[in-house]
């Protein structure tokens, strides 16, 4: 027994006849409307944070060797040197400076994992606004069809199918946005099922708008929202994905600096205490997941307020 | 556990204080992003112990804000920034979370608006009773058997039957008596009610008002009601509070406040009522110019001087103290020797304007029937009825009563059955909107309860009128701007108006949107579901002043759904009621209102809480609303009709008939009867109710139910 609706805005005062200074008001209203949404959200700690690791590696993977200390491909030096002054990463065991693998490590992961998080939005969208849209048959059919999709473990699937279809970047962002369409389509569905309760949509209905107009013009605009969260959420996901698969050697093939890559060429050396070739790949996926996750919380929140 | 509640200390009782409520002055507000928003302004009243005191107000002038403040149970961004609160000569106020729990158990009570949501649905009704005693100390024996007692103080009949159900197996006037008498379990000083009736239908709605009445003559507690519904207050009320943006303007006792009020704001909002009976050919309503100030606003001196036509200078700068008149009453408002020179609005020129034309629309023997896993639900059963040309036909009738259906069926959403005609200027419909051509979807458009719902957020206001122009009346192009402006000018929607988005619109602007997307292919026939009761009194008289004008100038035909008889009778030329999917009774508004009626009428027009306080009939129906799925046999109104007659009623279903001319009615009692009963009815004090043998056949029919 909350007093859940103090705050909550009643029908409001209406002018019968509209005074003129309202409506500069409102006018304004609008345009700082978007402006403030925005400022609410600069003004979010978590935002910023995200938003900052995400353009350190963004810059790293758009300028690469040009600012890494040391060519992270071929620059050999005294293999396994632990962090110094030198190499503040350390060498890994061909004596490449990990610093600048891991630099340029994230371009790999930045084009491969936000394709494969377009896609799967794309398909999942499409997907999941039919399914909440017709209802009925269309979506007894479809859901059966994702749950089928949702109980298959993600990784196995696409380590079977890049196994038998060879790795390559483009597969790896069909896979992986195929594994995920599923996904995004229960949330897109659930969005469009409450959508389609109000009344605008009968009120499209009455004046003749075929289903496909009140789907694309009408419907979709407004679950918009919770797609881009999806979106940003998939991301996360992906180079996570993206990283075990490569980890598990069907992704990115050497000499490739790909963290997940680097992770499974170095992990074995960790029982003799040659941690820093493994940690700093790993601790960088781990902070371009949590960014990603810091930014799609932020927008979660701004996107319902 | 302690058994009393000492003061604490630094709270000493005011001398003489007899007051079971005591707010003093009391200022709050709402810190939104870290800035305050004042809500309440110095809000000062009491409430004597087994005194009710009423709040009125529209939407947003802090009325329910004031009820939680009472109990302090507020929102976590809400700071009382003045001001203090006295139950019972405790302060509130200063007292400490634990103290103010402990309080609250053994003082004061609340119940909400939605008894569905106070009851868990997880637990039978009984323990949920019963702990509502055990928490205050009661032994298991004890508290089960003053569980029963309380639930036979709240008038259930069956009290040890109702214990085993589930809150779901309920129905809502059942589950909010549960909750009542779960709320005086503690015996409490103060008992808050936050509109107890709101979601209630008419009929049910009087039987909660007439237990809360009794209740207070029974109990010692002082009664704290919210109700946006003035005809609510004024029957249970003794004392009233008329609030606006977060003070209390004008008090007093009810009866008196309404009618005779003395601040120009209660002036203005019972004004906008339609009450008295009149109609829309005698006089448009008066509407507040202006609007409600936003929450938070900082405001002049006087809180209503912006919208006041009495207001002068002073108004703005000194703030109005509140001007002692007598008997109680008091009103903050510095011109009140002006109030005679706020006339009501002139009379409207040209008498009936809804001369009976011909036919528009033609329902013969519509039924609908709906399938439920192997049932089938009859939710229309032979709907014989015609709309003429440029006349409002109301349609009532309790939920359930099929009302909506028969709106949907009417304009396609809903397919009827096979073989009921539904005929259009003499033409059959097809069955489905989207079978129908494009000029029988001009034809027959529809205004929606709730405008927030029916106009999509994402269009600006002209996308939306442009799209229905372009798919209604296939204009092109310029001819679409043109049409748009035109439809804008009539509803009075500015061209900045058209530029924004919904949200971006007061709620009566964008009910004014919706109306005139209906009207974009100029229409035969709009059917308004429920068109205003969204929305404030002030601007549901300026939504029924525009709907009314615009039915002059287009002959435009209304169906019009509505559980507000005062709407109804101010806008309907005819009126149909229905229950159970049939139509009980349809004639002429003012026969309808006059009577003779079918006594299901009788009974909802008596079960209407009137602002005016005019004296009537008083019938209480028995029973519940009967499941469509297993109609009673015979008259369908037979299980719960006062005027029940065994070895007929139950038996044959009457034909409805026409009883006068233009009057049509479905009972068994002839009309000379009706009549004479009707008016010994409304001579007497007695209260009507159904009859026992009706109650049980209303049983056999339930035991009988498939679901």
């Amino acid at each position: 027994m909350e007093p859940t609706s103090i705050l909550a805005p009643g029908p409001g005062g209406q002018p019968a006849e509209l005074p003129a200074a309202d409506l500069s008001a409102s006018r304004a209203q609008r345009s700082s409307a978007r402006r403030e949404r925005l400022t609410v959200l600069v003004k979010r700690p978590a935002f910023l944070v995200g938003a900052a690791v995400m353009i350190f590696w963004i810059v790293c993977a758009i300028l690469g060797e040009r600012i890494t200390p040391y060519d992270p491909y071929n620059g050999f030096s005294l293999g396994r040197q632990p962090p110094s002054l030198e190499h503040l990463f350390g060498t890994d065991r061909i004596g490449r400076d990990v610093l600048s693998r891991v630099m340029v490590g994230s371009r790999d992961v930045l084009i491969v994992a936000p394709l494969a998080a377009l896609l799967g939005v794309l398909l999942g969208t499409s997907l999941g606004l039919v399914m909440g849209f017709y209802r009925g048959i269309v979506d007894d059919v479809l859901s059966r069809i994702v749950e089928a999709f949702l109980a298959l473990p993600v990784i196995l699937v696409a380590l079977l199918t890049l196994v038998v279809l060879g790795s390559s970047s483009i597969v790896v962002v069909f896979v992986v946005g195929i594994l995920f369409a599923p996904i995004v389509a229960r949330t897109v569905r659930s969005a469009v099922l409450s959508e389609r309760q109000l009344d605008y949509v009968e009120a499209a209905r009455l004046r003749g708008e075929s289903g496909l107009y009140i789907l694309s013009r009408e419907i979709f605009p407004n679950v918009l929202g919770p797609t881009i969260v999806e979106l940003t959420v998939r991301f996360g996901y992906a180079i996570f994905t993206v990283a075990t698969l490569s980890f598990l050697g069907v992704g990115l093939q050497p000499p490739s600096p790909d963290w997940g890559l680097s992770v499974s060429q170095e992990y074995t050396n960790m029982i003799s205490g040659i941690w820093w070739p493994t940690f700093f790949p790993a601790l960088a996926i781990a902070s371009t997941v949590i960014a990603i996750n810091l930014i799609a919380d932020s927008l979660q929140s701004v996107l319902s307020e | 556990m302690t058994t009393m509640i000492d003061l604490p200390p630094g709270a000493p009782v005011p001398p003489g204080d007899h007051a079971a409520l005591r707010v003093e002055d009391l200022s709050l507000s709402y810190i939104v992003r870290g800035i305050a928003r004042p809500v309440l302004r110095g809000v000062t009243f009491e409430i004597k112990p087994g005194e009710s005191y009423g709040l009125v107000g529209e939407s947003g002038c802090g009325k329910s804000t004031t009820a939680y403040a009472a109990v302090r149970y507020l929102a976590r961004n809400a700071r009382i920034t003045g001001g203090r609160i006295f139950i019972d000569g405790s302060d509130m106020t200063t007292m400490s979370e634990d103290r103010l729990r402990e309080f609250r158990m053994r003082h004061a009570s609340m119940v909400y608006q939605d008894p569905g949501a106070a009851l868990n649905p997880t637990t039978k009704v009984g323990p949920q009773v019963i702990e509502a005693f055990a928490v205050l100390g009661e032994s298991r024996p004890v508290a089960e058997a003053h569980a029963l007692e309380a639930l036979e103080r709240v008038q259930i009949a069956d009290p040890r039957r109702v214990m085993q159900r589930y809150p779901h197996q309920l129905s809502g006037g059942m589950q909010q008596r549960i909750v009542i008498a779960m709320a005086l379990a503690s015996d409490p000083k103060l008992l808050v009610l936050d509109e107890p009736t709101t979601g209630l239908d008419a009929t049910v709605e009087a039987s909660v008002l007439d237990l809360v009445r009794s209740l207070q003559g029974e109990t010692n507690a002082a009664i704290l009601l919210i109700a946006h519904n003035l005809g609510v207050i004024r029957s249970v009320c003794d004392r009233v509070g008329v609030m606006y943006a977060g003070k209390i303007v004008e008090e007093g006792d009810a009866a008196a406040v309404f009618d005779k009020p003395q601040h120009p704001y209660t002036l203005a909002l019972l004004r906008s009522l339609p009450r008295h009976g009149i109609r829309k050919s005698q006089r448009a309503l008066a509407t507040i110019p202006g609007s409600l100030p936003p929450v938070g606003a900082t405001l002049p001196a006087c809180v209503f001087v912006d919208r006041c036509p009495l207001a002068t200078e002073i108004c703005r700068t000194i703030d109005p103290p509140p001007v002692d008149l007598g008997d109680g009453r008091t009103s903050k408002c510095h011109h009140i020797d002006r109030l005679p020179e706020l006339t009501e609005a002139p009379a409207r020129a040209g008498a009936e304007h809804a001369e009976q034309g011909g036919a528009a629309l033609e329902l013969s023997g519509l039924s609908k029937t709906f399938h439920q896993g192997g049932h089938s639900v009859p939710a229309l059963v032979g709907i014989d009825l015609t709309i003429h040309d440029g006349e409002t036909l109301g349609l009532v009738g309790e939920s359930g009563s099929g009302k909506s259906t028969l709106a949907r069926t009417i304009l396609g959403i809903e397919r009827p059955d096979a073989g009921g005609g539904l005929e259009l200027d003499s033409h059959q419909l097809a069955g489905r909107s989207t079978d129908r051509p494009t000029e029988d979807k001009r034809s027959i458009q529809m205004v929606f309860q709730n405008p927030e719902s029916a106009l999509n957020r994402g269009w600006t206001a002209r996308r939306i009128l442009a799209r229905s122009v372009r798919k209604l009346t296939g204009l092109r192009g310029k001819a679409i701007d043109k049409r748009v402006d035109e439809l804008a000018a009539n509803l009075r929607l500015s061209q900045q108006h058209l530029d924004l988005k919904p949200r971006q619109l007061s709620g009566g602007l964008k009910q004014r949107l919706a109306i005139a997307r209906a009207f974009a292919g100029d229409p035969r026939i709009v059917v308004a579901d429920e068109p205003t009761s969204a929305l404030d009194v002030s601007v549901q008289a300026a939504i029924l002043n525009v709907l009314s004008d615009l039915q002059v100038e287009n002959k435009t035909s209304y169906l019009l759904i509505s559980h507000d008889l005062g709407v109804v009778r101010y806008l309907a030329d005819r009126i149909a009621v229905m229950y159970l999917g049939r139509i009980m009774e349809v004639g002429d508004s003012e026969v309808v209102f006059r009577g003779p009626n079918h006594p299901y009428t009788e009974a909802l027009l008596s079960a209407i809480p009137k602002v005016d306080g005019e004296p009537g009939a008083r019938i209480r129906l028995g029973g519940e609303i009967p499941s469509p799925a297993n109609p009673p046999s015979g008259c369908v109104f037979h299980t719960r009709c006062h005027r029940f007659m065994k070895g007929i009623c139950e038996v044959t279903e009457p034909p409805l008939i026409e009883v006068e001319p233009g009057h049509q009615m479905r009972c068994h009692i002839p009309v000379e009867e009706l009549r004479r009963l009707q008016a010994e009815a409304r001579r007497s004090d007695e209260v009507l109710t159904t009859p026992p043998e009706a109650l049980e056949a209303a049983e056999a029919t339930a035991e009988n139910d498939p679901a």
